[in-house]
């Protein structure tokens, strides 16, 4: 499974979204699809379990968590650095 | 700050310590009667303060975050409720000024708020979600180019007497609670029928009725960045931090009167210390931390806000919360210390040393936006926000 298809996964229970995650394209705006920041952090939560990473502080701002993709793009980031380190 | 900077901040302190020695003149009645604060709002307009937020290029002066805090503080110190109407008109200020872009008609709006030195309020409370901004209920209805609006507002200061509305709502029928546009109408746009009276303990003179709003206006008037990003980014910060300076006023007055009133004391009895003297000197040491408190948040605010990623971090978001709970719990105690130094002369109206006002005025701080809620917000971003233990940064 894709990263993207995992965060796909975890927004779709974690999300709390009044719509179904299914018709969010992986660039959608989550917050213009009713994303709250109470369920952001939850979320966030629950993809640093998922993939074994830490949020960087850099990393905790709206942008992040703008869509699929940037949450996916954040991800792959943050286990490349681990990876490395 | 360099010399050309510093001048102008004097400047400014000049004319907002005019004003407000107009606004002071009538605080008492203001209070009294629950009336809108007129002779201070006009000194205000006389002084041309409502614009000094505005860019030079469109008639304004440009003002910094601190430059309009400190206006707000001095307000603070004469009448609360002009400040308050001062701050809430700059914080509506603010959003329009950072978030309506390349939008000619808001360029307009703000060079007519130049010249004529239009009041603003705001409408985000809303029956059904109390002080959760982040949350509406009613939707704006878009009909080509035409806009409409009916809102159950629970709150809007000020309303009869301001020139423009800025209000929130869903950015359309089908649009969750959370995906929101802030719009603003002209007066004349709209009709405002009266459903709650404010009649209460203190900040009094805010006129802070309840109202359904209903507006109709062109769709170019809706300001074009998703009120999501306007919230995260500028209108809480600014919020906290207005709110916060003119608490800080309000409290660094009450420590004045408390000062006289020891003074006094040591006069009539040269030697010996009068009893109040220990207890301001903690009052002097928690006015303080909450000076403190309002500047380091400003400080973070001027380094943050040309950065879209800074503003909406959170660790800038649990800073500005921390301003809010932070200064609202500790002017309250103060005032406290300040009525038990001054006694019977501070619990009475009308004395030189009277802190009634100011415990009155100073409770409201806890409840606008109430600071369980935000608490509430806080402790979830600690969640993951990792603090920052540096002592300077
Ligand atoms: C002087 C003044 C002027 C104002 N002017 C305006 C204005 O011009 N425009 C405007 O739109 N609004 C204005 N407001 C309203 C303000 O912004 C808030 O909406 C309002 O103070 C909150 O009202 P509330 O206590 O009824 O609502 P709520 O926020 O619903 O809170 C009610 C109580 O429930 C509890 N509570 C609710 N939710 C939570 C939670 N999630 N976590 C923990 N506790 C919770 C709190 O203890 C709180 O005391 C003004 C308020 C004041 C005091």
């Amino acid at each position: 499974m894709s990263t993207a298809e995992t965060v796909r996964k975890i927004v779709a229970t974690h999300g709390k979204l009044p719509v179904d995650v299914g018709t969010i394209a992986d660039d959608g705006d989550l917050y213009s699809a009713g994303l709250s920041s109470f369920a952001s952090v939850q979320l966030m939560l629950a993809i640093e379990e998922e993939f074994d990473i830490e949020f960087p502080e850099t990393m905790l701002n709206r942008g992040t968590f703008a869509s699929i993709a940037s949450i996916a793009k954040a991800v792959d980031t943050i286990s490349a650095e681990q990876q490395a380190a | 700050m360099n010399i050309v900077t510093k001048a102008v901040a004097a400047e400014l302190s000049d004319r907002a310590r005019r004003a407000a020695k107009v606004a002071g003149e009538f605080a008492d009645a203001v209070d009294r009667e629950g009336r809108f604060p007129r002779e201070g709002m006009d000194a205000l307009k006389n002084e041309r303060l409502m614009s000094i937020q505005v860019p030079g290029e469109l008639g304004g002066e440009g003002a910094s975050m601190q430059e309009i805090a400190e206006v707000c503080a001095i307000l603070g110190q004469a009448c609360a409720s002009t400040a308050m109407t001062y701050a809430m008109h700059q914080i509506q200020v603010a959003s329009i000024v950072g978030y309506s872009g390349n939008s000619a008609w808001h360029a307009d709006f703000l060079k007519r708020l130049c010249d004529e030195q239009v009041l603003i309020a705001s409408a985000t409370s809303e029956a059904g979600i109390g002080g959760n901004l982040r949350n509406s209920v009613c939707a704006i209805e878009v009909d080509g180019d035409t806009v409409r609006l009916e809102k159950d507002a629970t709150v809007i200061s000020y309303g009869e007497m301001a020139d423009a509305i800025l209000i929130t709502s869903r950015a359309h029928k089908d649009a969750p609670p959370s995906d929101q546009v802030s719009t603003l109408f002209l007066k004349g746009q709209y009709t405002l029928e009266h459903t709650r009276d404010w009649d209460t303990l203190g900040m009094r003179g805010t006129c802070s009725d309840g109202y359904i709003f209903r507006g109709e206006a062109p769709k170019e008037q809706i300001l074009p960045r998703p009120f999501a990003e306007i919230a995260a980014e500028s209108m809480l910060a600014v919020s906290h931090l207005l709110w916060g300076a003119l608490w800080y006023g309000i409290a660094a007055d009450a420590v004045n009167r408390a000062q006289s009133f020891v003074r006094a004391a040591a006069r009539r009895q040269p030697g010996s210390t009068p009893p109040g003297a220990l207890r301001l000197a903690e009052a002097s040491s928690l006015l303080q931390q909450v000076k403190g408190n309002v500047v380091a948040g400003l400080r973070q605010f001027e380094e943050a806000k040309t950065d879209a990623n800074k503003l909406s971090a959170m660790s800038f978001a649990v800073a500005m919360n921390n301003v809010k709970v932070g200064t609202s719990q500790t002017i309250l105690t103060i005032i406290n210390h300040c009525m038990l130094i001054n006694g019977i002369m501070g619990y009475k109206n009308g004395t030189p040393y009277s802190l009634g006002r100011h415990l009155r005025d100073a409770h409201s701080a806890q409840l606008m936006i109430s600071n369980d809620r935000i608490l509430g917000n806080t402790s979830t971003m600690l969640l993951v926000h990792k603090q920052d233990t540096s002592l300077i940064g």
